[in-house]
């Protein structure tokens, strides 16, 4: 106890080792926080994204840009989360490892499984959460009930790594938030046009981030900037200040 | 020969031995020649010369030291896989042979003749020659084999003393002494010495050269001590009532891996590959094969791995036996628990491979290539990490690509390095709102003679709804060689 050492600079020591061993097991653990580093998005999540659960995001509409905003949002959640490895089960191939890599997540980290129906991608995300030693797993599947989800969340809460679901629409299943989940938190991304740049190009991509729904917290919805190299978001500046000049490179129109 | 063969089966297979090969080895102050190849012998190099001798005789001898242990080895080996394989009874015959008890082991094999030309078979694929005889007794069959005319000798039972008979006393192995003494009373072949009476020779040249004569036609009996090949640690459970339930088989397990663990702590090993072979009542075998990405011998593991496979087992009528042996076992040190390190990932890889088959784990690796869809190739899971940059980040890339691109209709755009200002893609018109580009990639010449000249200029457009496309057009518009300016959606960008 504090009593037994008496000069303050060995306390301090000895609390921060203390601390030290409770944060990777233990109640500091199971409430240890991602940061988005965003006032408005930390202050509505109460400090940051919880790690050891599960969270689920997909695309506002099953349009491309949405899905492909949702991935880079799941993909640059996963870099942020640690150096341990990272393991991205799916259905379909067409995740581009070099677009991965330029949000943060490197290839050396990055384990991929490929399956070929949801229930193997559930048993595979079940199998790499219970075994921990990673610092997020990642799973594409359309849908997913309360079973599975739950199965998820515990898992995930029992060896602190995070369950990253990424929902992807396919005709056959329907809206895939139109299910309830155990999920701690369910966001959704919408593609919106990109930063203005001074010159004409494409500046950096925005998204509409919306929080559907959280345990215990409310929903809310923010327009952001998608991922930079390290997988950081950030909050648009002058998001309502849009003019809708085209803005092609190497073309001037009024 | 097992030498020179030895020397021979190792070098390069394409590269046959041009100059006479000759082994050397130290005999007191000297070298001399250890062994010589038939090139060597047929112009007049014999084992036992001096190697200067040698070298003075023919220019350009290909000379290597001698390596009577490492012949040995190769000995012992070849008895081991012999007494795997042809008798339980094999010994090494040092220094380039090997002794095999084959009575009741031959009628098994097809008889003595196949045994014997299967052997010939075996070994000729090691790249070996052989000389094999085959005699009631030891003695016999060691002399005919070492110096007999031809190169198998089998010997009918009970005429081993007319088939010594022809053979020289060397064959008798009584030593270099008694040998020259012989020869200097002109005694030259096994055959005179069968038909003088016994009892002078015993007092002549005691009793070694009496036992080896009685040991040659059969009279006495020679014990050779056979050696106990190395064996896969294995565990075995019988059942006393036929088993056909997965609970049953599950239990069977859990005792199989615990007393396979034991035997693998034992002699030091991991298994890398285990083999159940489930015995059935009505006599077939079901092997099931599990592979590991590293070697383990943790019995939850294994346990896990195999309960997961049990579903694939047909128990028929009912399950006699289960055996459960490591195939292929690697060294494996201590190792130790509770460290601090971040858990190994390689149990998950095996479980996981076990599940979804071993293609369906792997890790991205960069390729330098341009062209997009060749710019990733597959690792295994557990491949070291590169580290580094992979992919060069000059130009964004997007987060899906799509395999294969999908054809854009109706593009407007300028020529020759217009963004498109317009397209349609699945049935949807995009308006584009601004756009980068063009990023050129040349096709790749040297892979591909089609895409000598060919050329697709990428585009990064975002349409009016904010959705962020990568298009290219093949060709670069000027040249119509390059590309038939065919637009397509290749990927898509968060």
């Amino acid at each position: 106890m504090l009593a037994d050492s008496l000069q303050p600079g060995t306390a301090l020591a000895d609390l921060r080792r203390r601390l030290s061993l409770l944060e990777r097991d233990g109640r500091a653990g199971r409430r240890a926080r991602l940061t988005f580093d965003i006032t408005a998005i930390d202050r509505q999540l109460d400090a940051g994204l919880l790690i050891p659960a599960l969270h689920e995001a997909s695309g506002a509409t099953p349009s491309a840009g949405d899905e492909a905003a949702a991935t880079a949002f799941i993909a640059g959640l996963a870099a942020r989360l640690g150096s341990a490895p990272v393991l991205w089960a799916g259905r379909q191939r067409d995740l581009h490892a070099p677009g991965i890599a330029q949000l943060g997540l490197h290839p050396d980290r990055l384990i991929r499984v490929d399956a070929s129906r949801d229930e193997d991608v559930l048993a595979a995300m079940e199998e790499a959460l219970r075994h921990g030693g990673l610092s997020a797993v990642i799973g594409e599947i359309a849908r997913a009930g309360m079973t599975a989800t739950r199965r998820l969340q515990l898992a995930a809460e029992a060896r602190s790594v995070t369950a990253l679901l990424l929902r992807r629409h396919r005709a056959a299943a329907g809206a895939p938030f139109a299910e309830p989940s155990a999920a701690h938190s369910r966001w959704t991304l919408a593609a919106l046009p990109s930063a203005p740049l001074a010159v004409d190009g494409v500046g950096r991509p925005r998204w509409r981030l919306t929080l559907v729904r959280q345990r215990g917290g409310e929903g809310d919805a923010w327009i952001v900037e998608g991922c930079d190299a390290t997988g950081r978001i950030a909050l648009a500046a002058d998001a309502g200040d849009r003019t809708d000049r085209p803005r092609i490179a190497g073309r001037r129109a009024a | 020969m097992l030498a020179i063969e030895r020397i021979v089966r190792a070098s390069p297979a394409d590269a046959p031995p041009e100059a006479p090969l000759v082994t050397s080895i130290a005999d007191g102050q000297r070298l001399v020649i250890a062994a010589a190849c038939r090139q060597a012998r047929a112009l007049g190099i014999a084992p036992g010369q001096p190697l200067a001798q040698a070298q003075a005789m023919v220019k350009g001898l290909d000379i290597r030291p001698a390596d009577p242990l490492g012949d040995e080895a190769l000995v012992a080996r070849i008895a081991d896989h012999a007494a795997r394989r042809w008798t339980p009874l094999a010994a090494a015959d040092l220094p380039d042979g090997l002794w095999l008890d084959i009575t009741g082991a031959a009628h098994l094999l097809g008889g003595e003749a196949r045994l014997a030309a299967a052997m010939q078979r075996r070994l000729a694929r090691a790249g070996l020659t052989t000389r094999i005889a085959i005699a009631d007794c030891y003695g016999a069959a060691h002399g005919l084999a070492r110096w007999g005319k031809d190169a198998v000798a089998i010997v009918p039972s009970g005429e081993q003393a007319q088939a010594v008979a022809s053979l020289p006393v060397a064959a008798l192995r009584i030593g270099a002494e008694i040998e020259e003494r012989l020869t200097r009373l002109g005694i030259e072949r096994i055959g005179e010495l069968l038909a003088m009476p016994r009892a002078p020779l015993a007092r002549r040249f005691g009793m070694t050269l009496v036992a080896r004569l009685d040991q040659a036609t059969g009279r006495a009996a020679e014990p050779v001590a056979a050696l106990v090949p190395s064996e896969i640690p294995a565990a075995h459970r019988r059942f006393a009532e036929p088993i056909a339930s997965a609970e049953a088989i599950a239990h069977a397990i859990v005792g199989l891996c615990n007393a396979l663990v034991l035997r693998l702590t034992e002699a030091g090993l991991g298994a890398r590959r285990l083999r159940l072979a489930v015995e059935r009542i009505d006599g077939t075998v079901q092997p099931l094969i599990l592979g590991m990405a590293r070697a383990t011998r943790d019995a939850r593991h294994l346990r896990r791995l195999l309960d997961a496979r049990i579903e694939t087992i047909d128990p028929g009528f009912g399950i006699d036996a289960l055996v459960l042996s490591a195939i292929a076992a690697e060294p494996l040190a201590a190792t130790q628990i509770g460290s601090d390190d971040a858990p190994d990932l390689a149990p998950l890889v095996d479980r996981l491979a076990g599940r979804l088959g071993p293609a369906a784990l792997w890790r991205s690796a960069a390729v330098e290539s341009d062209v997009p869809e060749r710019a990733v190739r597959r690792l295994p899971a557990l491949a070291a990490p590169r580290g580094g940059d992979p992919w060069p980040a000059h130009w964004p890339r997007p987060i899906r690509l799509l395999d294969p691109p999908e054809p854009a209709s109706a593009v407007i755009a300028l020529l020759p390095d217009g963004a498109p200002a317009r397209f349609t893609w699945r049935r949807r018109i995009h308006r584009v709102v601004c756009a980068d580009g063009p990023e050129r990639i040349h096709g790749e010449w040297w892979k591909r003679s089609t895409e000598q000249s060919a050329v697709r200029d990428y585009f990064r457009v975002e349409d009016d709804a904010g959705a962020r496309f990568w298009l290219y057009r093949r060709g670069d518009g000027v040249d119509e060689a390059t590309g038939d300016l065919a637009w397509f959606v290749h990927g898509v960008f968060a």
